[in-house]
C-alpha cells in the first residue's frame, strides 16, 4: 500500500517565476526505500521538502496534492507541527545542535512535552536504532560537535527517530561523509526500512542502486521515470533515464 | 655591453629602486600605525599624571560620600553609583525593547515591514545627542514633572534618553547575531515539529546569546560614556547624593566634568579630581569593552554567530 502519494504536484518559487516541479505523480510505498535521482537542479530536493512542507520556509507556492495515508497534507485542516512530527528529516550537512549528545536527541521529545523519566529510555532506543549507542553511551553529556562527521549524521538520524515518525526523508545524507561512514549509514537505512518509510535524495547512483527498492528519476522539474530500482537501472524505459544512468550527462 | 646585458642591468637597477621604495613605504606605514599608539599612550600618561594627587586621596576619593569642591571635599562615590544606576537602567529598557525587536526583524518581519523599521532604527543613531537632550529637556522632563511631580530632571529621564541612544546598537547587533545562527539549526528544529517560537527559544537564541550579550555590554559602555544628552535631563544637583527614588535629580561622571571644568582653578586639587574622574570613566569603559571582547571570543560552538557580529561592525 502506498504511504505517500502525490497528484499533479507543482512547485513554484521566486514569486512564481521558477517552475521547480511540474505535475509530479508518484506513489511511495510503505516500508520501502525510495531513491530520488537526477542532475543538480532537477527538483529532487524540492520534491523531498514538499513532503514535509519545509518548502514553505522559503516562500514557495505549492499546487496539487500530497496525500499521506489518504489525507492531503496541504489541506487547511492539517497541522504542520503534527505533520512534521510524523515525517522526520535528515539533512545534507550533519547539523547537530551545539549542545550535548543527550540534549540533541532529547530536543524533539522535549518540545513535544516529554519529561525526564521517559526521556532516557527514548534516547537510548533512538541511539540504538541509529547504531550509535555503543559509541556514545558513556559520554552522553559531551558536546555533539566533538563527534566525527559520520557519527554526527547518525546522531541526526537518532534525533529524528526520537519523535517517533512514520516517514524518514534523507537529503543527500552521505554527501559530506567518507566511504566508511557512508557504508554504515547505508546499512542503517536498510535496517530502518522495516519500521519506517524512507525517501532518500542522492547524487550517487551507485548508492541508489545499492539501497533503494524504488527509484524516481527527475529532470528539469519533471518526473521522467519511476519504478523498481532493478528495472530503472537495468531496463530503463525512457531514453533520458538510460542516458543519465549510463553517465552520458549529469 | 651587449643588448641583453644592458637590459639585465637596467632590470636589476629598477628592481633595487622598487625594493627601496617598498622599504620606505613600509616604514611610513609603521610610523602612522605607531602614532595612534603614541597618542593613546600620551593621553593616558597625561591623565594619570594630572590625576595622581586626587587618586592619592585613596579611600576619601573613591568612597567619600560628599563631592563639594569649595569645601575641598572630593568623594565621588555617589557619582559612581548614580552613573551605574543610570547606565544599567537605560540598558534594561533598551534590552527590553531592543531584543524583541531584533527577534521580530530577524525571524518574523515580512520584508516590506523590515524595510521600514530598519531605516527608522538607523535614523536614531543619526540624531545628534544635543538634539536628543534638548527634546528630553523640553518634552520628557516636562512630561515627568507634570505626571509624577518632582523636578522632572531625574534618573527616569536619563534612563529614557540613554535607552533611545543605545537602542539602535542593541537592535542591529542582536539582529545580526540572530541571523548569523546557521540555517541548519533552524531547519533541524522545525523538521522535528517545533513551532517557530520553540525554535527561536531553544535553537536560535542560545546560539545568538554571545552576540546579544556583547551588544548589551557595548551599549553599557556607550551609556556610561555618553555626556551631552544625559547632562541635559538629569538635573545635576550642586552636591550629589545617592538617590532613593528614580524621580530625584542626580549627577553622573561625565556631567560632573563638563559642569565644573570651566571654573576650576588651575593646578588646584579640584582640577586633579576632575582628571581623576576622567581616569575612572576611562577605566570603566575600557573594562566594558574588554568584557565584550572576552564574551564574544570565549564561547564554545557558536563561532559563526560571532564572526557575523564582528564582521558587521
Amino acid at each position: 500500500m502506498s504511504k505517500i502519494e502525490t497528484r499533479s504536484l507543482n512547485v513554484y518559487y521566486d514569486g512564481g517565476t521558477v517552475h521547480a516541479l511540474k505535475g509530479v505523480n508518484i506513489k511511495i510505498e510503505a516500508n520501502k526505500i525510495t531513491a530520488l535521482i537526477g542532475p543538480s537542479g532537477c527538483g529532487k530536493t524540492t520534491f523531498l521538502r514538499a513532503l514535509n512542507r519545509m518548502n514553505e520556509l522559503n516562500g514557495v507556492k505549492t499546487r496539487g496534492k500530497v496525500l499521506m495515508d489518504g489525507v492531503d497534507i496541504y489541506s487547511r485542516k492539517v497541522d504542520v507541527i503534527q505533520l512534521r512530527k510524523r515525517i522526520g528529516m535528515v539533512f545534507q550537512q550533519p547539523n547537530p545542535f551545539p549542545m550535548s549528545i543527550f540534549d540533541n536527541v532529547a530536543y524533539g521529545p522535549r518540545i513535544h512535552g516529554l519529561r525526564n523519566r521517559k526521556l532516557e529510555r527514548i534516547i537510548e532506543e533512538s541511539l540504538k536504532k541509529a547504531a550509535l549507542w555503543e559509541e556514545v553511551k558513556d559520554r552522553l553529556e559531551e558536546s555533539a560537535l566533538k563527534l566525527s562527521g559520520g557519527q554526527q549524521q547518525r546522531l541526526c538520524i537518532a534525533r529524528a527517530l526520537a519523535v517517533n515518525p512514520e516517514v524518514l526523508l534523507f537529503d543527500e545524507p552521505c554527501s559530506a561523509l567518507d566511504p566508511v561512514s557512508t557504508a554504515r549509514i547505508e546499512a542503517l537505512l536498510r535496517e530502518l526500512k522495516n519500521d519506517y518509510t524512507i525517501v532518500i535524495v542522492t547524487h550517487n547512483m551507485q548508492q541508489a542502486a545499492r539501497v533503494s527498492d524504488f527509484t524516481a528519476f527527475f529532470l528539469m522539474g519533471e518526473l521522467i521515470e519511476f519504478g523498481e530500482t532493478m528495472q530503472i537501472f537495468e531496463k530503463p524505459r525512457d531514453k533520458r533515464t538510460e542516458d543519465y544512468i549510463t553517465g552520458r550527462f549529469g | 655591453m651587449s643588448d641583453s646585458e644592458c637590459i639585465r642591468t637596467f632590470k636589476f637597477k629598477f628592481r633595487r629602486m622598487e625594493l627601496r621604495k617598498e622599504k620606505i613605504i613600509e616604514k611610513l606605514l609603521f610610523v602612522s600605525a605607531l602614532s595612534s599608539i603614541l597618542i593613546v599612550f600620551f593621553i593616558i600618561a597625561f591623565m594619570l599624571k594630572e590625576s595622581i594627587p586626587a587618586l592619592a586621596l585613596g579611600w576619601d576619593f573613591f568612597f567619600g560620600m560628599t563631592w563639594h569642591p569649595s569645601h575641598e571635599q572630593f568623594g565621588i562615590f555617589p557619582i559612581v553609583v548614580t552613573t551605574f544606576v543610570v547606565g544599567i537602567g537605560a540598558l534594561a529598557i533598551a534590552a527590553a525593547i531592543g531584543i524583541p525587536t531584533a527577534i521580530f526583524l530577524a525571524e518574523f518581519s515580512p520584508r516590506w515591514l523590515r524595510n521600514i523599521i530598519k531605516p527608522c532604527v538607523e535614523m536614531l543613531v543619526g540624531i545628534p545627542s544635543i538634539v536628543l537632550g534638548f527634546f528630553g529637556l523640553m518634552v520628557l522632563v516636562v512630561f515627568i514633572r507634570d505626571s509624577f511631580g518632582g523636578y522632572g530632571e531625574c534618573i527616569l529621564a536619563g534612563w529614557i534618553i540613554l535607552a533611545i541612544m543605545t537602542l539602535p546598537h542593541v537592535i542591529s547587533i542582536s539582529e545580526d547575531s540572530i541571523r548569523a545562527v546557521p540555517k541548519g539549526y533552524k531547519e533541524a528544529s522545525l523538521a522535528l515539529g517545533a513551532t517557530q517560537l520553540q525554535t527561536i527559544r531553544r535553537a536560535i537564541l542560545p546560539n545568538a546569546r554571545s552576540g546579544i550579550l556583547a551588544s548589551l555590554i557595548l551599549g553599557m559602555g556607550n551609556a556610561v560614556g555618553e555626556t551631552m544628552a544625559v547632562l541635559m535631563v538629569i538635573g545635576n544637583p550642586e552636591i550629589p547624593w545617592i538617590p532613593s527614588s528614580i524621580l530625584e535629580p542626580v549627577r553622573v561622571l561625565t556631567s560632573t566634568i563638563v559642569l565644573e571644568y570651566s571654573y576650576v582653578v588651575w593646578g588646584s586639587m579640584h582640577q586633579h579630581a576632575l582628571f581623576a574622574i576622567g581616569v575612572v570613566l576611562f577605566v570603566i569603559v575600557a573594562i566594558f569593552n574588554l568584557v565584550t571582547t572576552v564574551a564574544v571570543k570565549g564561547r564554545f560552538g557558536a563561532t559563526t554567530a560571532i564572526k557575523g557580529v564582528i564582521g558587521s561592525r
